[in-house]
């Protein structure tokens, strides 16, 4: 079916599009034992990253099938795909973020639509109820994993849908669907100008082709901060367990919220410095002998004391909901920012991408960390986003498989 | 000082303390400072502490009636803590016992911490003060500064479970550089490069006010202390999201283990799921608040250190009050991120940092003393007081000692010395051992102090609030090895002492000793001309057998004390109780061999244990034969008291009775070849880290070549290891069974231990060394292992100053010592030093 291999296809575009010849690219991808290019190939082709709250399903929808290939195509690879396609929300907590989608890209060899879905960990039951609905244990797969989950669930998928995993490093693949997605899409990185001025605050594109090296932030449940110098070459530096799933459980313990979207929502309506005490509260203005401004717009983003007022009774009677889950959003985003600044400054790194779900619809948590950054490097580290924040690790399996299960 | 004062008329002065006393002395303080923090207030001030001293002179014979004394005068600080919330409270009590209070009407007082803003009317109104503000930051290096220099064990790992769980670490010449992270409401981090040369490098939003404020909106935990207490019964593993509940286990591909948390609080997401809300427990989730913000700071503090090269972080600030879950939580995270390269340290008195600075900085002379932590007087570091005022409160009493001290020229290598031989604290048996063999001899010590003061109607009094007191404190130490630092015999020891002069018993065993001395001057001609009748190695013998013999009578020891008490327990039988050899620790025939092979020494030092028989039939004709050799002799002496050990004013007297016997001796003294100098100790044993400024300036100046270390508090309990630069002949009889046995000898075996240094520098290469300013250099700097010394290239005044000022001598260049040696013009030595100007940051 497929004319030529398929794993020299992949490395071949996506070294070529990094500016490297594929010559000198040497793939960590565990060692090719001849296998059959059918199962390669057999569709449906997904890519999953299941994280601690979220997972991550990216699937691929083949354009380019040719006359043959529909006559043998089965029935049940023909109802799934249109049963992805068709509908943007699955069950009751699957969606699909249509806006994310990307058309007539290229993976291994084939041409096609990549769709990005997503669905709590905690639906791994209801997940593979609905595929064995599908017929998926029907069809012999295989399922390209990362995340955790590709440990922890591999005996259900096997179990209840016949599926075997594919398992691949998280990191590996977080980095590998990061470069695929930022080389395919055009306006895939940016970076926010002015972050702390409403009015002039806005997305711009930036050019990453020439990446390396990078500091690599990746917020999902907790954090993983990787140095990455080229795209074989990385290292996990550092890491903090303050992370989404600290600022989503805060806010669920505290407000009563129940999902990520409700909390980001109230957070928007907040006003963190009810919540936090600010340096000039105590110093009464300037905190002179150490050069802190007790009077600057800066203060009130990153020179507090988070959730300093809340020992007091009264103060605590006067919060909203809306404040408190400002003020968990401030003070996790900072702990990052802070965090990744100074391995950014020990590893002599100047640029910073943040991805990971975390950043979804929190354009608080990105205009933080951006002005963080800033301030604190006097202009030298720029902090950068990219569109498709949590997919990557999804992505970057999908396109490491080579037919093999690990 | 004061006048001269006998019996009748005690000193109306003298306060008689209760057991346990708050607010010590309050009536006469001076100089308030006050650290106003959110949740501690720590209130300092600095009393005059009058105590008397016996008159070894005018202590007279036959009637122990007759006792002279005088009244000194020492300088104490004081330092009280407390909840903020009674701030008014305390205020009130301080008011009121404050005698004139009037006199602080516009004096002004160095206030710091976050709450000076608002308790600044509180404090003018009720004392009348006016209110001096001071950095909080420059306060808490400050005092972290003063703390690490003038008390010992002050800074320890902690690694909980671990054996021991507290690990203190010594005194050091040097205590520069360091991180300093201070834990209040928000985290500052801190780079201290010198006394004069810090700053603030960083910090972080989430501390101790983020533990508090979310502990509060999560539980129903009033306060701080109740949130710690909540956290010490949860489990973390309830509510944050472990690697092994994402991966089922460990993630083996990044060397994640599976109980390390991915996410703080993560199991909370799901919580308010229809149809099953989850509820969590409080104490989880102060459990899981506490790792997550301690880690955190860890994580952030070992960035920090690695971003500006520090290997040595202390901590300090309200959130860590020397909690354990806190300061392992810390501890984990910094060595987890650093990869074990930075040490995480912990202070024991870190909650009066700020207080002690800024108390510092409104007094500044009290920088150019040494200072020394009282304990009978200071709270265990866990550990708080009642009060009458119904509140609890800690403190810390630290005395300014009576002379500057520093570390001892000739250790070999001071950073690494350690005076006590056995660890109490990591050593069950022997703290079992020692906490009781201490109980059982606290009656003797007791009727021996009331028996001192006959005519004193208070005497059984304060004898008996003394033992309560001191068998208290024995107690707490069974259930808090730790509450003072390193447990060791001499701590133990040094508290009897403490405690012996804060209720008013100086030196119970002045009129024992003075009659022994004397009887035992009598023996001294007939001493001398037994010994002048040998020669070469017999007398050499003899000598060592008289010193042995002599520290058989020691009031200390009880088996000794049972035999002198029941028995005519003389000299003679003193040498017969001296078991044959070879000995338990036997280096008689190298030290003979020295004495008649090798040149004789310049000088030697020798350090001296009990009165009577010991020093006048023991040491004294040792120290003559080595007069007579040609050696220069100074004899050691405590400054302070301490059961019958030799005291330097009795010194002087027994060296001027002596001199009217023994002509050598005579000569000796008039030539200035024989001298009587302090030590500076207070207590039984010899910490050689905090030895007399004026003793060591006087080792370097004669060129000491030889250090005798006598008796089993001195060269047993302590320095037993303490290796030094120049030769050392330890002596001592275990006169304590279990000890004895425990060191594999039986009672009264002899310790005779002789060392030399590694021969790479000659000692007596020293004397080609001869220019003044060179001097004191170079013999400062002999580090003859490592051919590297640590010296201050600077001239004697400069030196003498520096220690001075820093007691510890801080702020040293390190050099080269072979060209040092070699060369013989001071201006081409300079040029080895290293650039010592260009690198120094003041």
């Amino acid at each position: 079916m497929s004319p030529h291999s398929c794993k020299d296809c992949l490395h071949a575009r996506l070294m070529a599009s990094n500016g490297y010849s594929s010559t000198a690219a040497t793939a960590p991808q565990i060692e090719n034992h001849s296998p059959p290019c059918e199962s390669v190939n057999s569709m449906p082709w997904f890519g999953m990253d299941i994280g601690g709250t979220l997972s991550k399903l990216v699937y691929f929808e083949p354009k380019d099938i040719t006359r043959d290939e529909a006559d043998t195509e089965v029935e049940t690879l023909k109802n799934i795909r249109r049963y992805l396609t068709k509908n943007s929300a699955y069950g009751k907590t699957g969606h699909r973020d249509t806006h994310l989608q990307m058309n007539n890209v290229c993976i291994r060899g084939r041409r096609g639509t990549l769709h990005f879905i997503r669905f709590p960990t905690s639906e791994m039951g209801n997940f593979l109820a609905l595929a064995k609905s599908k017929g998926m244990a029907n069809l012999v797969t295989t399922v390209c994993a990362t995340g955790g989950g590709a440990f922890k669930f591999e005996e259900n998928f096997k179990r209840e849908v016949n599926m075997n995993l594919a398992k691949f490093d998280e990191l590996v693949s977080l980095i590998r669907g990061m470069l695929y997605i930022e080389t395919t899409n055009p306006h895939e990185c940016y970076y926010w100008s002015y972050p702390t001025e409403e009015s002039r605050c806005q997305k711009v594109p930036y050019d990453f082709s020439d990446p390396y090296p990078f500091l690599l932030v990746n917020i999902g449940s907790g954090v993983s901060i990787l140095a990455v110098y080229g795209p074989d070459n990385y290292k996990r530096i550092s890491g903090t367990s303050l992370g989404g799933g600290t600022f989503l459980g805060l806010c669920c313990l505290l407000t009563g919220c129940n999902s990520f979207e409700e909390a980001i929502e109230l957070a928007t309506g907040g006003d963190n410095t009810r919540v936090d005490k600010l340096v000039k509260d105590i110093y009464g203005g300037d905190y002179g002998p150490f050069g802190l401004p007790g009077d600057l717009v800066a203060s009130s983003f990153l020179h507090v004391y988070s959730f300093g007022q809340m020992n007091s009774k009264d103060r605590r009677n006067a919060v909203t909901k809306e404040d408190l889950a400002r003020a968990t959003l401030v003070t996790i985003t900072n702990n990052i920012g802070s965090i990744a600044r100074m391995c950014a400054v020990n590893e002599k790194i100047e640029k910073v991408v943040f991805v990971g779900n975390f950043l979804r619809v929190n354009p608080i948590s990105m205009k933080l960390l951006a002005y963080a950054m800033d301030y604190w490097s006097r202009g030298t580290l720029k902090a950068l986003f990219l569109e498709h924040e949590g997919y990557f690790g999804a992505v970057g399996c999908l396109l490491q498989y080579n037919g093999q299960t690990s | 000082m004061a006048e001269f004062d006998d019996e009748q008329s005690l000193p109306q002065s003298i306060k008689l303390p209760g057991a346990v006393e708050v607010f010590a002395n309050l009536k006469n303080a001076q100089l308030f400072a006050i650290d106003i923090g959110l949740s501690l207030t720590k209130i300092a001030y600095y009393s005059k502490v009058s105590y008397r001293k016996g008159l070894y002179e005018n202590a007279g014979l036959g009637n122990s009636g007759e006792r002279a004394y005088k009244v000194f005068e020492g300088n104490r600080l004081h330092f009280v803590k407390f909840e903020t919330r009674h701030f008014e409270s305390c205020l009130n009590f301080v008011k009121e016992n404050l005698v004139h209070a009037e006199r602080f009407q516009g004096k002004s007082t160095k206030v710091t911490g976050g709450g000076a803003f608002k308790y600044t009317p509180l404090l003018q109104e009720k004392l009348g003060l006016l209110i001096d503000k001071e950095d909080e930051l420059s306060c808490l290096i400050k005092g972290c500064n003063f703390l690490l220099k003038n008390i010992s064990c002050e800074a320890f790992e902690f690694e909980r479970h671990g054996s021991p769980e507290y690990k203190f670490q010594k005194a050091t010449p040097n205590i520069f550089p360091y991180m300093l992270v201070n834990i209040g409401s928000g985290v500052s981090i801190l780079k201290v490069d010198s006394e004069k040369q810090f700053e603030r490098v960083g910090g972080t939003a989430t501390g101790g006010g983020t533990f508090w404020g979310l502990g509060s909106l999560l539980t129903k935990a009033k306060g701080f202390d109740e949130l710690l207490q909540l956290a010490e019964r949860g489990d973390h593993r309830n509510i944050d999201m472990l690697v092994k509940d994402i991966y089922g286990g460990d993630y083996k591909l990044q060397g994640l283990p599976g109980e390390l948390i991915a996410s703080s609080f993560g199991k909370a997401m799901s919580c308010n799921n229809n149809p099953e809300p989850h509820q969590f427990s409080e104490a989880d989730i102060a459990r899981s608040l506490l790792f997550t913000i301690s880690n955190d700071i860890g994580q952030i503090a070992s960035l920090y250190a690695s971003m500006h090269n520090m290997d040595k972080v202390y901590f300090g600030g309200y959130f860590l009050r020397n909690h354990p879950l806190s300061m392992h939580s810390i501890s984990y995270s910094i060595k987890y991120w650093s990869h074990g390269k930075v040490k995480p340290l912990f202070l024991r008195h870190e909650g009066y940092l700020c207080a002690i600075g800024a108390f510092l900085y409104g007094a500044e002379q009290s920088d150019k003393f040494s200072w020394l932590e009282n304990y009978a007087g200071s709270s265990g570091f866990k550990d708080s007081i009642s009060t009458k005022l119904g509140i609890q409160v800690d403190q810390l009493e630290i005395d300014q000692a009576e002379n500057a001290v520093t570390f001892c020229p000739l250790l070999s290598d001071p950073s690494s010395y350690n005076p006590d031989t056995m660890d109490l604290a990591q050593d069950k048996e022997a703290r079992d051992y020692w906490l009781q063999c201490f109980e059982e001899s606290v009656d003797k010590f007791v009727a021996r102090a009331i028996h001192s003061q006959p005519q004193s109607p208070t005497a059984k009094d304060r004898a008996s609030k003394l033992k309560e007191k001191y068998i208290n404190r024995l107690h707490y130490l069974h259930l808090q090895p730790f509450a003072y630092g390193t447990l060791t015999v001499r701590t133990l020891l040094d508290t009897i002492e403490h405690c012996m002069k804060e209720f008013d018993f100086p030196d119970p065993y002045l009129h024992q000793k003075k009659i022994e001395n004397e009887n035992a001057l009598k023996h001294l001609p007939d001493r001398i001309s037994a010994l002048d009748k040998l020669e070469g190695a017999e007398k050499i013998k003899a000598l060592v057998l008289g010193v042995l013999s002599g520290n058989m009578f020691d009031w200390g020891a009880q088996e000794v004390v049972t035999l002198m008490e029941t028995t005519n327990f003389g000299f003679k039988e003193a040498q017969e109780q001296i078991p044959g050899r070879p000995w338990l620790q036997d280096c008689l025939d190298d030290w003979i061999n020295r004495l008649q092979e090798d040149r004789p020494h310049k000088c030697a030092a020798i350090f001296v244990d009990n009165s009577g028989v010991d020093i006048v039939l023991g040491i004294l004709p040792f120290a003559r034969d080595l007069l007579q050799r040609g050696t220069k002799v100074i004899l050691c002496a405590n400054s302070t008291p301490a059961l019958n050990d030799v005291t330097y004013p009795e010194l002087v007297v027994t060296l001027r009775d002596a001199a009217k016997v023994c002509r050598v001796i005579k000569k000796a003294i008039k030539e200035n070849r024989l001298l009587a100098m302090e030590t500076a100790q207070a207590g039984p044993c010899l910490d050689l880290s905090r030895l007399n400024l004026d003793l060591c300036l006087a080792m370097v100046q004669h060129k000491v070549d030889l250090v005798v270390i006598e008796g089993m508090g001195r060269s047993l309990h302590t320095n037993l290891y303490a290796k030094m630069k120049c030769e050392c002949l330890k002596l001592a009889v275990v006169k304590n069974r279990w000890l004895a046995l425990r060191l594999g000898g039986d009672m009264y075996a002899v310790i005779c231990k002789y060392e030399r240094p590694p021969r790479k520098v000659k000692t007596g290469d020293l004397g080609k060394i001869d220019n003044g300013q060179r001097k004191i250099c170079s013999t400062i700097c002999i580090e003859a292992e490592r051919n590297v010394c640590i010296c201050k290239k600077l001239n004697e005044e400069k030196l003498t100053k520096d220690m001075n000022l820093s007691k510890k001598g801080t702020g040293e260049e390190i050099c080269e010592l072979e060209p040092r040696l070699s060369s013989s013009t001071d201006d081409n030595d300079n040029d080895n030093d290293y650039n010592a100007e260009d690198d120094d940051p003041l």
